[in-house]
């Protein structure tokens, strides 16, 4: 009678995979994890010795209160949704392209060339359509680098991009120093673009937030009923596949690059000649970091990026407004909005996996 | 257990009880109140269709999945097995599917890999102390072979000692001979036999009924996850076995209709491709396949049959040779050479090959699209303009449900979340769908059940009928030589024989599988050179 009765232990926590979760209950867990964030977000501004519903109050009035204020945010969320859409490309097909900022540098360049040296000579249409097409050429042939590496010899596309952005930025520098320096400038900086090649204002915002909403639907149509589209996305599943279906890997490789590094290459002309109206080193500010995250956080779709950007630009206004209200630290705005991702990205375990607390599963299907 | 009114006395003498044992990972219950013992010294076999819950049930001993109910008793004393190490110490040891050694080690090496000790190794005394274990049971083994230079085989036996060499007194084996010749399984069962004399209690998991017949001396039983029984082995017989574990009598004969007209379809002619590290993976391959049959092709698994059917494809470069492709032009044959060309161009110039890759959801198919999507994955090149057409495919999907009752939510649902069973009738009935003159299929029934492989069978033996040339890798030999007209071998990238199936035995193509009689090749590329 040696038999005993041992207590079973049973780990504490344990991970098991969800069935597929229904839509509505999927906005449910987002919805929550939204709230939480703004909750925890709220302890950090509490901490800080403010009132967290002021804070949040003025930042909404400060992203959209106003025309003017309207506007800015437009002009924020506009850059990042074409380049967010630029990268979704690439990275259907799994081509992890996080070279954006490279490639809107480059457009900018391209188009400052145009717009810096032959404005003079040319009329306002042909010279903004020469700075769109040189713009988008531009940064399409700086994403094909990578992507005709990858296909010769494997390169790895991350590593390749990344550092590409690098060198794209020193030589943003080299032109300010050097030869597209402002004649009669102290510092080193690029000359203003004439106003009169300026982009024209459609409600107080360069066209180019048309363009982008042009972009979404066009982008949404292209990945979803296209041959070429479907062949990203096939490429993006499986290589194998691809070849097994008589797709010509490489080719798609390099087509989809250049159509992503185009777009990022048309911010770039946008920030130029619609924004900045001047080459700095600060062109893309981020930008193409930033769309990553659009990216991923609307899950590749279009019309997803389209409201994530406008959030996450409304996020950006409504921080410089609490920083000049509340004088909360610009640090602290961008805690709020790590905060805000941090959560978003997170919930998105708890759509795919359960976890179960020991001794909490007692009934099973 | 009491309470079951069971003589615990007798209890004491199981190596293993498992009581009530229930698993589930999400909705899918792997085991229901699964019950099992295991008799010391005695060979059990764990009888079962591909995902009737065998290996999970038996993962739960060696402690890689904790049960989520039901207790389990080793000599008699309840446990709770949290790791692969605490089976060790209770002297459990597993030998998996999927062997995991360190290749650029010595046998040896590999069997003390993980163990407690000093901080140097005595490699002679280990090696000794190998030898004698293999010695002891029969394996054939140098201690000092590096695993890369190992047949399959071999690096099963070393798998098997280093589960002795810990001390384990209950092995547990997951379907051992599916990676083994006729040859070399017999010679596994003596060991386990000689493993028996010497007090060792073994599960042995396998889908193979003469098998267990041959070996064990009780067999247990699971459908779907659940308990249906236990029967000694002498007493029972494979159609009682069959029944027990389908749930209803089930005829296991395989058709072989006999179609009259035989026209050449497709000729292989000294296939030469070299793998990875520059060795030949395949050999100066000669074959001809004709419309109306299908040749079965035979071998150890990777003596090229991967190779083979992807350099036929459009997908592996080859190095010498030729494929030549019947093709059908206003009523002549012409034969069009193919080798080299990708897939694209091959089908380009009008012809119809089917291929249904190993790989299905990693070659064949795409796992997180829909239906309608992976059924235009080869045809959505025709559609004319930049648009796809989904209209077509759709409705083809919906035959396809229909006709080949594949069991789906609907077409929108991505076949990733489809059973084995019914991603392959999606696959192949793609494939039959475009009426290719050509079919090959690698591995079709793999981890498919009893009711959906026969539905397999039957599908290759319709396209057979309508003048199709069948190509068809496996690895089942008594399938093999039931199916196929003709049965090629191969070995080592050669082909060692092309043999009729009716007139060989099991043991001849066994042999065939290991070693390449040159007569018997010179015979083959006599036979087609043109």
């Amino acid at each position: 009678m040696s038999v005993q009765k041992v207590k079973v232990k049973e780990p504490l926590l344990r991970m098991a995979k969800r069935d597929t979760m229904s839509n509505q209950k999927s906005w449910t867990v987002r919805g929550i994890a939204f709230l939480l964030s703004l909750i925890t977000g709220g302890l950090v501004i509490l901490a800080l010795g403010h009132n967290p519903i002021a804070v949040y109050k003025s930042m909404v009035v400060g992203a959209w209160g106003s025309p003017t204020v309207i506007r800015e945010t437009v002009k924020i969320a506009v850059p990042l949704l074409i380049t967010a859409i630029g990268i979704s490309f690439a990275f259907k097909m799994k081509f992890w392209n996080i070279g954006g900022e490279g490639q809107i540098i480059v457009g900018a360049v391209a188009a400052g060339y145009f717009g810096l040296f032959t404005a003079h000579i040319l009329p306002k249409l042909p010279l903004v359509i020469l700075m769109l097409l040189a713009g988008m050429l531009a940064g399409g042939l700086y994403g094909l680098l990578p992507a005709l590496c990858k296909a010769k010899w494997g390169t790895n596309e991350t590593l390749f991009t990344l550092m590409l952005n690098y060198i794209a930025l020193a030589f943003v520098k080299y032109l300010m120093n050097g030869p597209w320096k402002a004649p009669g400038s102290s510092f080193p900086k690029i000359a203003m673009l004439a106003p009169g090649a300026r982009l024209t204002k459609v409600f107080g915002v360069h066209w180019g937030w048309i363009l982008a909403l042009v972009l979404v639907v066009v982008s949404s149509v292209y990945l979803s009923k296209t041959k070429q589209g479907y062949e990203i996305a096939v490429v993006g599943e499986s290589n194998n596949t691809a070849r097994y279906a008589g797709i010509n890997v490489s080719k798609v490789f390099i087509r989809t690059m250049f159509i992503s590094g185009a777009l990022c290459g048309l911010v770039g002309m946008l920030q130029f000649s619609g924004a900045d109206y001047t080459i700095t080193e600060g062109i893309a500010g981020g930008v193409g970091f930033t769309a990553i995250t659009v990216a991923w956080l609307a899950k590749m779709n279009p019309y997803g990026m389209l409201v994530v950007s406008v959030f996450i630009a409304m996020l950006e206004r409504g921080s410089n407004a609490i920083q000049t209200q509340f004088k909360i630290p610009a640090s602290a705005s961008e805690l709020l909005i790590g905060i805000i991702l941090f959560f978003m990205l997170g919930c998105e375990f708890f759509i795919s996996y359960r976890l179960i607390v020991r001794g909490k599963e007692e009934t099973h299907a | 257990m009491a309470k079951e009114g069971e003589d615990l006395g007798e209890t004491e003498k199981l190596a293993i009880k498992m009581n009530k044992i229930t698993k589930t990972f999400g909705k899918v219950v792997a085991n229901k109140d699964v019950n099992l013992e295991l008799r010391e010294g005695e060979i059990l076999a764990l009888l079962g269709e591909n995902g009737s819950g065998k290996t999970t049930l038996m993962n739960m001993l060696s402690g890689i999945y904790f049960p989520d109910h039901g207790e389990i008793y080793v000599h008699g004393k309840e446990v709770t097995i949290r790791s692969p190490k605490y089976a060790f110490s209770l002297g459990i040891g597993m030998i998996h599917q999927h062997f995991k050694l360190v290749d650029v080690l010595t046998a040896a090496e590999n069997i003390i890999l993980g163990l407690d000790g000093k901080v140097t190794v005595n490699r002679k005394e280990v090696n000794k102390k190998v030898s004698e274990l293999a010695q002891k049971y029969g394996f054939d083994l140098d201690p000092t072979k590096k695993i890369y230079n190992m047949a399959v085989s071999e690096k099963q036996t070393v798998e098997i000692l280093k589960v002795l060499y810990r001390g384990a007194d209950i092995l547990i084996l997951d379907e051992p001979t599916a990676v083994l010749t006729p040859q070399e399984t017999d010679k596994l069962f003596n060991v386990l036999r000689n493993m028996k004399e010497d007090g060792k209690s073994i599960i042995i998991i396998t889908h193979k009924l003469n098998e267990v017949m041959a070996i064990s001396d009780r067999v247990a039983i699971l459908r779907k996850g659940e308990y249906i029984g236990v029967v000694n082995t002498p007493e029972t017989d494979q159609a009682q076995l069959t029944e027990m574990m389908v749930g209803r009598p089930i005829s296991l004969k395989i058709d072989r209709p006999e179609v009259e007209e035989k026209e050449e379809r497709l000729q292989v002619i000294g296939l030469t491709c070299l793998n990875g590290e520059g060795v030949k993976a395949l050999d100066n391959v000669s074959f001809t396949a004709y419309g109306g049959e299908i040749l079965g092709v035979a071998g150890i698994a990777g003596s090229g049959q991967k190779e083979l059917c992807e350099a036929i494809a459009g997908l592996y470069p080859s190095i010498g040779g030729s494929v030549l492709y019947s093709v059908e032009h206003e009523g002549t044959y012409i034969k069009e050479r193919i080798l080299g060309l990708k897939p694209d161009e091959i089908s380009r110039k009008g012809i119809a090959m089917a291929y249904v890759p190993e790989d299905r959801l990693g070659m064949g198919l795409v796992a997180g699209m829909d239906m309608t999507d992976n059924v235009m994955l080869r045809s959505y090149k025709e559609n004319k303009g930049i648009f796809v057409d989904r209209k077509a495919p759709k409705a083809l999907s919906e035959k396809l449900i229909e006709e080949l009752e594949i069991v789906t939510p609907g077409v929108g649902t991505p076949v990733g979340r489809l059973s084995g069973g019914n991603v392959q009738k999606v696959l192949l009935g793609r494939e039959i769908a475009c009426s290719p003159s050509v079919l090959i299929v690698a591995y079709p029934v793999r981890g498919l059940d009893i009711n959906s492989s026969y539905r397999i069978y039957d599908l290759l033996n319709e396209q057979k009928k309508k003048g199709v040339a069948v190509i068809f890798i496996g690895e089942d030999l008594d399938v093999l030589m039931e199916i196929s007209d003709r049965l090629m071998v191969l070995c080592g990238g050669k082909v060692s024989g092309i043999v009729d199936p009716k007139e060989v035995t099991k043991e001849e193509i066994g042999l065939m599988m290991i070693h390449v009689d040159n007569q018997a090749a010179d015979d083959v590329s006599g036979e087609v050179d043109v």
